[in-house]
């Protein structure tokens, strides 16, 4: 994974996606690029399908058509492993943390360099710890188990696990849901900071308009089973159409706008 | 794919991150990443270059992660401990910038005191103290379930009978057919291990007494309860146990609904219940299977096992045996319950209390047993 990496080189390309649960069909028609680098958000209304975009790029659910394609590889019906070496290139952080109760965080953490690679057990426990202060936990933290934690150190140390094999590609559901504000904020702060010193490219879903504002160059909305917009978040919430228009022109929707307005 | 770049798939070929040493002077190349540093150690000479003063060169670095920053600065600490001053040189501005991140994290972060292990005194201390708080609880809770039990008999309307209709249904009518299965194949090994000794001695009419007395009064409650609390006490855990992990019984306790009226009493009255009629259903299929086994083994027909059997069986052993049962239900639902609602953190405790519960119930079952036939035994009531 290079530093300085060219513009313009899609990690991410949806194209014509459709995912249905049964009768119900989630999306349809549905077509996203990511660019290399970039930070981008996946925004909407409840049910619109985020989530299940998400989990049909990290490769948890398979799509009934279309194309996805992650660093250009085509994932839609791929044999088991091309996918675990696939795996290997990005992290996910999940709305709850999934980290497992039974492990301390410094092993859930592990857990991955483990199972993908054969470096000795001393390196794995260095690196583990150097993950868990790259979250920003006090190094302390690593022996606790996740029970012992509170909601935004869980957070942290599920980002820690996300980030252990140093993947290209980073996914987060959810990342400031539940966090104090100054947390969510110092959060925020901790992917940008990730992003430009590791060169991370980030895909998120989030309700935070805060962070939609601070962190992200780019926004998607789902809306209609389809991407209806995506552009940076100025130009996004210009945008005409209705769904658009009642996301973001809400008083919360105002505030955040003229608080970022502020900001800059 | 536009633009200049392009990917390798799906993972692309790193070079192997290389150390070159010369005059003093380490050069570091290729890939510092975690595709180029797998077998780096595995590469590394045992004995590092020792010189009071070492000049790194980073200049080689194709690419770093911060695995392979890591990586670095451990590698310079390590040189820095086998001799002396160590100079970095020559690093990209940001590889350097990566650098300096971690170590700016490393440090917020302190250093972790490792947890000291308890002394054996002190882990046998802790461990009495342990045990001896759970049996208080366990008492305190099997109290709190009686205080339940008096508050429904003073308003019987405010009691849900749904809950435990339905709870009769899985703990009870849906174990039937194993019930029948298993209470059947133990009269026919009863009946065979006992019949080839009766047959030594020309007793083969006594199959009847050794069955019907062994299986109504022992077996057929034992083998019965035993099913139950595999089946339905392990069941009451998981199930309480993730209401605990989800936060639904603190809802209910905000509702206004005591856990131990919707959670526990319900199952409790089920299995009391459900127990001594399985217990009698057990009863049946074990003298069946006893009575296939004597007609096949033993020439003894149906007929005359059927006509001796109201002569040995007297109704104060068939009662004995179904009136264990009710005692029996109640170890395994309380037991069940409590471990459910010991449940703290996440699926791993889920799984342990469902053990514990488990293994418990048996046990305490077993042991009530064992006191029954010493009870009744001194009180002359087996005769």
């Amino acid at each position: 994974m290079a530093l300085n990496s060219a513009a313009n080189d899609p990690v991410i390309v949806v194209r014509d996606l459709q995912t249905r649960f049964g009768e119900t069909i989630i999306h349809q028609h549905l077509d996203l690029t990511v660019q290399r680098g970039e930070i981008v958000a996946l925004v909407g209304g409840s049910g619109s399908g985020k989530t299940t975009l998400l989990r049909a790029i990290i490769l948890l659910l398979e799509p009934s058509a279309g194309s996805i394609q992650l660093f250009g590889q085509e994932i839609v019906g791929i044999s088991e492993s091309v996918a675990f070496r696939l795996r290997r290139r990005f992290g996910m952080l999940f709305q709850q943390g999934a980290l497992f109760s039974s492990l301390n965080v410094r092993e859930n953490v592990a857990m991955p360099l483990r199972e993908h690679t054969r470096l000795p057990a001393r390196r794995i426990n260095e690196i583990a710890d150097l993950k868990i202060a790259l979250a920003g936990l006090p190094a302390d933290a690593g022996n606790k188990l996740p029970g012992e934690l509170s909601g935004g150190m869980l957070k942290r140390a599920a980002l820690a696990r996300a980030l252990a094999l140093d993947p290209a590609l980073l996914f987060l559901d959810e990342p400031t849901a539940g966090l104090d504000p100054v947390s969510a904020g110092a959060f925020d702060e901790l992917v940008v900071q990730l992003k430009e010193s590791l060169g991370l490219t980030v895909v998120m879903v989030t309700h935070d308009l805060d962070t939609l504002w601070q962190a992200t160059d780019r926004v998607a909305f789902l809306g209609e089973r389809r991407v209806i917009g995506y552009a940076p978040m100025a130009e996004l919430t210009r945008a005409e159409h209705p769904l658009i228009q009642a996301y973001f022109e809400g008083p919360r929707g105002r505030a955040a706008r003229e608080q970022s307005c502020k900001a800059r | 794919m536009t633009g200049g770049a392009s990917w390798t798939l799906p993972l692309p070929p790193a070079d192997r991150a290389t150390l070159h040493y010369a005059n003093g002077v380490v050069r570091c190349a290729g890939d510092w990443t975690l595709d180029g540093l797998e077998d780096f150690d595995s590469r590394l000479p045992s004995d590092l270059p020792s010189s009071s003063a070492l000049t790194v060169d980073g200049a080689g670095i194709q690419s770093i992660d911060t695995i392979g920053a890591l990586r670095l600065l451990t590698l310079i600490a390590d040189l820095e401990r086998a001799g002396g001053a160590v100079r970095l040189i020559n690093l990209r501005e940001e590889h350097q910038a990566l650098l300096d991140l971690l170590k700016e994290r490393l440090a917020a972060a302190g250093t972790a005191t490792a947890p000291q292990p308890p002394n054996r005194l002190e882990q046998l201390g802790r461990r009495v103290a342990f045990q001896t708080a759970h049996i208080i609880q366990f008492l305190a809770f099997v109290g709190e379930a009686a205080a339940s039990f008096i508050r429904l008999a003073v308003h019987p309307q405010r009691f849900r009978w749904r809950a435990l209709f339905s709870d009769i249904e899985t703990a009870g009518v849906n174990a039937l057919p194993i019930v029948a299965l298993l209470a059947f194949m133990m009269g026919v090994v009863i009946a065979y291990q006992g019949g080839q000794q009766l047959q030594a001695y020309g007793a083969n009419i006594f199959i009847v007494e050794l069955v019907a007395l062994t299986m109504l009064r022992e077996l057929a409650p034992l083998i019965t309860a035993i099913i139950v609390a595999g089946r339905t006490g392990s069941s009451y855990t998981a199930q309480i146990g993730t209401m605990q992990v989800t936060e639904e019984v603190d809802a209910l306790r905000t509702i206004g609904i005591r856990p131990m009226d919707l959670l526990v009493l319900p199952k409790l009255l089920a299995l009391m219940i459900a127990l001594p009629l399985l217990t009698v259903f057990a009863d049946a299929l074990s003298v069946l299977g006893g009575m296939v086994m004597a007609q096949a083994l033993l020439e003894v027909s149906f007929q005359d096992f059927l006509d001796r059997f109201p002569q040995v069986v007297t109704p104060t052993s068939f009662l004995l045996g179904v009136g264990k049962a009710p005692v029996f239900a109640a170890i395994i639902a309380l037991v069940g319950c409590y471990q459910g609602f010991q449940v703290r953190g996440g699926a791993d405790s889920v799984g342990r209390q469902t053990t514990v519960s488990v293994v418990q119930s048996i046990f305490l079952v077993i042991a009530a047993d064992a006191l029954f036939s010493i009870v009744l035994g001194g009180v002359g009531l087996w005769r």
